[in-house]
């Protein structure tokens, strides 16, 4: 009788260590990935300068693209008078586009992306058109959201901002 | 008996303090020999008291595993005095190398010793490796050592990658955005890795400490538990291939000669050679530093780090999800898993399997030479698929129909080589990996060489 218990219960307590170890081993993984991962910042306010005020209206004409560097995004304002914030961040591996005055295109300077004035592609490789950033208008003053970038496969007329309502 | 230990107080400090650290040199001559073997034995540690006289022709393994050791020692030597000076944050990072290499005396030539060494260990593992593969090193009992040195070989390519970064010049930041925007294209969990990896969305201080750890700590961690475990497996699988000609048989001829002198000796000269050679090097030729990085300004063109140029030239032709995740997730099982197919024979020793084997080798590296140039060429100027198929997905035009092609090709020549030699599948699974590898190597060429502003075609 007891030389059948002993190694019964020698092998389920070598069973329990193992499980338990291996308890331990997944903990620590746990924790060091809740560790590493990006922390979120919990001071309230502190993102509020990712808000950009860009500018009156007025400021900008139809059919141009104006750069904001701090902000990392371009302000272009369509031909027909309405907004949209790009990321300056390529879709393709993240390179930062320049805005080319003469062509009327954003040309990324890295593998030949090339994006029209409402982030479209024109050129592969990128695959999709660049982010946008939320716009809102009031008493004629732009402001522009930097602080999620918006994904998107292609430009839509819904993400155009206007400062009134179209007729 | 009392005459064999000398009296402590006849001594002088230093005889004193010189024998309490080596005992053994106070004895008689016939223990200060035992005393020898003792040091012997400890380099023989991690080999064999005595090693086959046939492996140890230069023309087995070329020095290339003795290389590369001593290439890391050299990188782990300076890296550790790097240390000392580099400060891993954004608005330090790129002062302290200015500082490293004007002030600091030698600094510029270790930082020089660190960059080339790092970058020549890359090609000597590659190299080593090639060498393994092609004397069928890889047959049991060898087959876990491959899989243990391939792991080193990604190791070495991400201490490359992170080592990359820390300058933060302009060359650095923008490789590096580009390196870890390929993350996003992996399906699934591709967001949460870059972001895990740069330590938020974009590249900044947390990405630096990040890349700090892993290259000075958690990648030098694993080398030092993987290398001696590679050596070990080395000995028990009783030393390394013994080469012999195709014709020849294995044969267990016993021609074992002492490792000390005959081993120890051709490792030392190998590895003076190749340290005098680094250190030429590294007086001649600086490590780049371009301008402080800006995130704002993107150089024009922008590379890869030179061992990316490949995975970069790809991604002109093939869609992103095939060219940065299908296709070297493809590569890599495939490197895994040679040393477990099931091989006709033994070819272990033989340079290149057989005399049929060397014919197919040359016959794949000049196919590859031929038809890599040729498909880049046609794919920039002529083929484009996504204007002759409009309506399809991009992943459809540029990913599954060209890689769809490039296989049916690869499976072509397989079955033809096969068929024109009656091949055992060893020679025909090795002419497919010279075909690939030059493949490869043609593409990193071109991406280093051939590729000028917006990523164009020129003529260096
Ligand atoms: C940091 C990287 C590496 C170091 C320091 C290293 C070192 C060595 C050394 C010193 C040897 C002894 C014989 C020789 O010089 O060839 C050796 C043998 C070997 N290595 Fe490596 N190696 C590395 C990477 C690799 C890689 C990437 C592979 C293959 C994927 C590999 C597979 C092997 C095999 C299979 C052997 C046994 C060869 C035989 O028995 O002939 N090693 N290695
Ligand atoms: C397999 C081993 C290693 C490889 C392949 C490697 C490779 C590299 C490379 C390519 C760079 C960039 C140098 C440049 O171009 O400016 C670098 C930088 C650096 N490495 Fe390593 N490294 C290795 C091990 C180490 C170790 C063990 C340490 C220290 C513990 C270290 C510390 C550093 C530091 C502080 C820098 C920044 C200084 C600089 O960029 O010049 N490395 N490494
Ligand atoms: S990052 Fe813009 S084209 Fe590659």
């Amino acid at each position: 009788m007891k030389s059948e218990a002993a190694p019964n219960r020698r092998r389920f307590l070598n069973i329990f260590w193992i499980i338990l170890g291996g308890v331990a081993v997944a903990e620590f993984v746990a924790v060091a990935f809740a560790f590493l991962r990006p922390a979120k910042s919990k001071t309230p306010g502190e993102n509020t300068d990712l808000i950009f005020t860009a500018g009156a209206v007025e400021r900008f004409r139809p059919n141009s693209v104006t750069a904001f560097v701090r902000g990392k995004f371009y302000l272009a304002r369509l031909e027909d008078g309405g907004f949209l914030a790009i990321s300056r961040t390529c879709t393709h591996l993240g390179c930062s586009v320049p805005w080319m005055e003469k062509e009327m295109k954003f040309a990324c300077p890295c593998h030949g992306s090339a994006f029209d004035i409402t982030g479209n592609v024109l050129e592969a490789p990128a695959p999709r058109a660049l982010d946008i950033y939320p716009i809102t208008i009031e008493n004629r003053i732009v402001k522009v959201d930097t602080r999620n970038p918006i994904k998107r496969s292609a430009f839509q007329v819904e993400q155009v901002v206007y400062h009134k309502k179209k007729a | 008996m009392q005459e064999n230990t000398a009296m402590p107080d006849q001594l002088n400090l230093f005889q004193r303090i010189r024998y309490s650290i080596f005992p053994g040199t106070l004895q008689r001559p016939a223990y200060r020999d035992r005393y020898r073997n003792f040091f012997n034995s400890l380099i023989l540690h991690f080999r064999p008291r005595n090693v086959q006289q046939r492996t140890l022709r230069f023309t087995l393994t070329w020095g290339l595993g003795g290389m590369a050791v001593v290439l890391v020692c050299m990188l782990f030597a300076t890296g550790l005095m790097l240390k000392f000076v580099y400060q891993p944050v954004p608005d330090r990072a790129y002062e302290s190398i200015i500082h490293l290499q004007n002030n600091v005396l030698f600094g510029q030539l270790i930082r020089n010793v660190h960059h080339w060494s790092g970058n020549i260990l890359l090609i000597i593992v590659f190299l080593h490796l090639s060498r393994v593969f092609f004397t069928g090193a890889f047959h049991s009992p060898r087959q876990f050592n491959w899989v243990i040195g391939l792991v080193m070989f990604l190791a070495v390519l991400t201490s490359n990658i992170t080592g990359y970064l820390l300058p933060w010049d302009q060359l650095a930041f923008w490789a590096i955005t580009i390196c870890t925007g390929m993350l996003d294209y992996v399906p699934g969990i591709g967001e949460w890795l870059q972001k895990l990896i740069r330590g938020g969305n974009e590249i900044g201080p947390a990405t630096i400490s990040i890349f700090f750890a892993i290259h000075t700590a958690i990648i030098p961690a694993c080398l030092l538990v993987l290398m001696p475990w590679h050596f070990w497996r080395v000995r028990k699988a009783g030393g390394l291939v013994i080469p012999r000609r195709p014709d020849e048989d294995e044969d267990s001829e016993d021609d074992k000669v002492p490792t000390i002198p005959n081993l120890i000796l051709r490792e030392i000269v190998v590895a003076l050679v190749l340290i005098a050679a680094i250190m030429a090097i590294s007086v001649i030729f600086n490590a780049p530093l371009e301008a402080k990085a800006n995130p704002g300004l993107s150089p024009n063109p922008t590379k890869a780090p030179w061992y990316f140029a490949g995975v970069q030239e790809l991604l002109l032709h093939f869609h992103p999800l095939f060219a940065l995740f299908i296709i070297p997730v493809f590569m890599l099982i495939a490197l895994v898993s040679i040393p477990y197919l099931n091989y006709q024979t033994d070819t272990a020793g033989v340079w290149f399997a057989s005399h049929r084997g060397r014919r197919m080798t040359a016959v794949a590296a000049l196919t590859a030479v031929i038809i890599t140039p040729i498909g880049i060429i046609a794919d920039e100027f002529v083929i484009d698929f996504a204007a002759w198929l409009p309506g399809q997905p991009s992943v459809v035009s540029n990913g599954i129909l060209p890689a769809a092609i490039v296989l049916a090709g690869i499976s072509m020549f397989y079955w033809l080589v096969k068929k024109k030699y009656a091949a055992t599948n060893n020679e025909s699974i090795q002419s497919v990996f010279v075909l690939l590898v030059v493949a490869f190597v043609i593409l990193t060429i071109t991406g280093i060489w051939f590729r000028g502003k917006g990523m164009a075609l020129i003529w260096p």
